[in-house]
């Protein structure tokens, strides 16, 4: 089997895949997007409590998907809590410049470097919409959007 | 027609057959690619690449205008193809033989002139369940614009399509059926004949979507007494750019055209235009040229191996793969009619269909993995996506092993 198989389906990513964390609705939203990947037919629910302090008070998700996008989301949900919206965005950022290339050795911070086990998206293009799926449906449940596509 | 002695049933070599499609003779990602997603696009054989090749080299011009050698020459094979074409399929004329760019738009033409002109507000077009994306959503702009009313046929947990429920839809105020001969999801082939006789005796017209039963099954569009039939040529080894719709002479005669523009007129002023004869009236602007002409040597091709004996090959291929697939740890196939051709659709319990075709396309295997562009079949059958593994007229006993043993190495991961 090949190296970058090995690479992009690294234990971590199958166990949040299997066992994805915070993977439930969330009923006192104050944010929440629907997001969909019209090519494959991906869908998930990204939900977010934003506290009083505009901190990420709880996140968690729905939806049908592959492994890379269910860990994609796990982790992510993860990470959210505790963080400003504009420290979301900039995670985000990150993590989007991680997935498709753009820059090689991208800063993620050192609480988010765990998400470094989904770099080996990058060597499957047609997989890197698996892993930022989440991340765009988050961006647009902050910015009040109710639905999000990617094409 | 080419010789058909040569490739008598009996006598039906794949290895040999492959040999005519260049690209079989590739690997992907190191290993020998196993191709096994012709129901969405079939790869092509030498002679229509040659055909292609030979049109652009040595006699390309438009059709239908110059006034000099090499543009009556092309529009001959052009028109020649027509012929071709109506022979493929048992039409009466070459009148009723629509080039259109693929199937989707031989349903939108159907939609926009037939729909738009002959359905009212209220008047009711039935479906299947079953249906891809393309024989769904033309009807449902029409409904949105015209107020019809879109009725569908349910299907069984097999992917049959259920004739009593199917019968119970139709009435005084159905106007079209339009309904898939194969799914290109589950393979189950309709009873169209069945559906047609049925739909008729209401006063209905059919429209069949004969994209996936064209490359398997001898057409006669007069023996099934279908109003409209619609194909792509890419599924039929021909160049992509190229589809075709047949309509019945004098319903295409009874509708106005599609779109407007050159080659469709008879007589153009400035207060009033009169439109060509059939089939021109339907093909505003410069059609795709080389493409129809190539689509006429894949139904050469097609032909001289006989639709007889690829369909035995693919209905062996088909079962093997059925055996092997089935008695694989934690797979589930979606859509098990008895009467079934050449596609086989999968889930895995313990893994997504994008996942596993990530991992076996390292494994040089190509296969679909996704909804199939036919969301309303998923939900159906209650599965989010399946992977599907389809079998054209060169497909081998190694592609199937190959798709087999490359599940092995999901199974490594997800199992």
């Amino acid at each position: 089997m090949s190296d970058d198989l090995r690479e992009l389906y690294q234990e971590v990513i199958l166990d949040h895949g299997k066992h994805p964390r915070n993977f439930h609705a969330c009923e006192d939203a104050t944010n929440e997007a629907r997001g969909n990947n019209p090519l494959c037919g991906d869908q998930l629910v990204i939900y977010l409590k934003m506290g009083e302090d505009g901190k990420v008070a709880d996140a968690s998700f729905v939806g049908k998907g592959c492994a890379i996008s269910m860990a994609s989301a796990s982790m992510m949900t993860d990470l959210l809590k505790g963080r400003t919206a504009e420290e979301a965005q900039a995670m985000f950022d990150a993590f989007h410049k991680m997935c498709t290339g753009e820059e090689e050795d991208v800063d993620l911070g050192e609480e988010a470097e765990k998400l470094r086990v989904l770099s080996g998206v990058r060597e499957f293009p047609t997989r890197v919409k698996c892993a930022t799926l989440p991340w765009h449906t988050m961006v647009a449940a902050l910015e009040g959007q109710d639905e999000i596509s990617t094409e | 027609m080419a010789d058909t002695a040569m490739h008598s049933p009996a006598a039906y070599d794949v290895e040999t057959v492959r040999g005519d499609f260049p690209i079989l003779s590739r690997t992907m990602h190191g290993k020998p690619l196993a191709f096994l997603d012709s129901a969405a696009s079939a790869q092509k054989p030498r002679a229509v690449i040659d055909t292609v090749r030979d049109v652009y080299e040595r006699e390309y011009a438009n059709v239908h205008r110059g006034l000099y050698e090499i543009s009556e020459a092309v529009t001959d094979r052009y028109e020649g193809t027509r012929e071709t074409i109506r022979d493929f399929i048992g039409a009466a004329s070459t009148k009723e033989i629509v080039f259109t760019r693929n199937a989707t738009e031989s349903v939108n033409l159907v939609a926009h002139s037939f729909g738009r002109n002959f359905l009212e507000e209220g008047d009711e077009v039935v479906i299947t369940e079953l249906e891809h994306h393309a024989n769904i959503v033309p009807w449902q702009m029409l409904r949105d614009e015209k107020g019809i009313v879109l009725k569908v046929a349910p299907i069984t947990d097999d992917g049959e399509l259920i004739m009593s429920a199917f019968e119970d839809l139709l009435g005084p105020r159905t106007k079209l059926v339009a309904v898939a001969h194969m799914s290109n999801v589950m393979g189950t082939i309709l009873p169209v004949e069945d559906i047609i006789r049925r739909a008729h005796a209401v006063g209905a017209k059919v429209l069949i979507d004969g994209c996936q039963s064209v490359t398997h099954i001898p057409i006669d569009v007069q023996a099934l007494g279908c109003d409209f039939f619609v194909f792509s040529g890419h599924k039929l080894y021909g160049p992509s750019g190229i589809g075709l719709l047949y309509g019945r002479e004098e319903l295409l005669d009874a509708m106005p055209p599609f779109m407007g523009g050159g080659d469709m007129i008879s007589s153009v002023t400035f207060e009033k235009s009169t439109w060509a004869r059939l089939p021109h009236k339907f093909e505003a602007g410069t059609p795709a040229i080389a493409q129809a002409i190539g689509l006429g040597a894949a139904i050469d091709y097609v032909n001289g191996l006989g639709l007889a004996a690829i369909g035995q090959h693919e209905a062996d291929m088909l079962n093997y793969a059925t055996q092997q697939l089935s008695s694989f740890d934690g797979l589930r196939i979606i859509g098990t009619a008895p009467n079934k051709a050449s596609v086989v659709s999968f889930v895995l319990d313990y893994a997504h269909p994008h996942d596993i075709a990530t991992i076996i396309d390292r494994a040089g295997v190509a296969v679909r993995a996704g909804h199939h562009c036919a969301q309303p079949l998923m939900d159906r059958m209650d599965v989010p996506a399946t992977v599907r593994a389809s079998i054209g007229l060169y497909t081998n006993k190694a592609d199937i092993d190959a798709l087999v043993g490359a599940l092995g190495d999901v199974q490594e991961f997800f199992g």
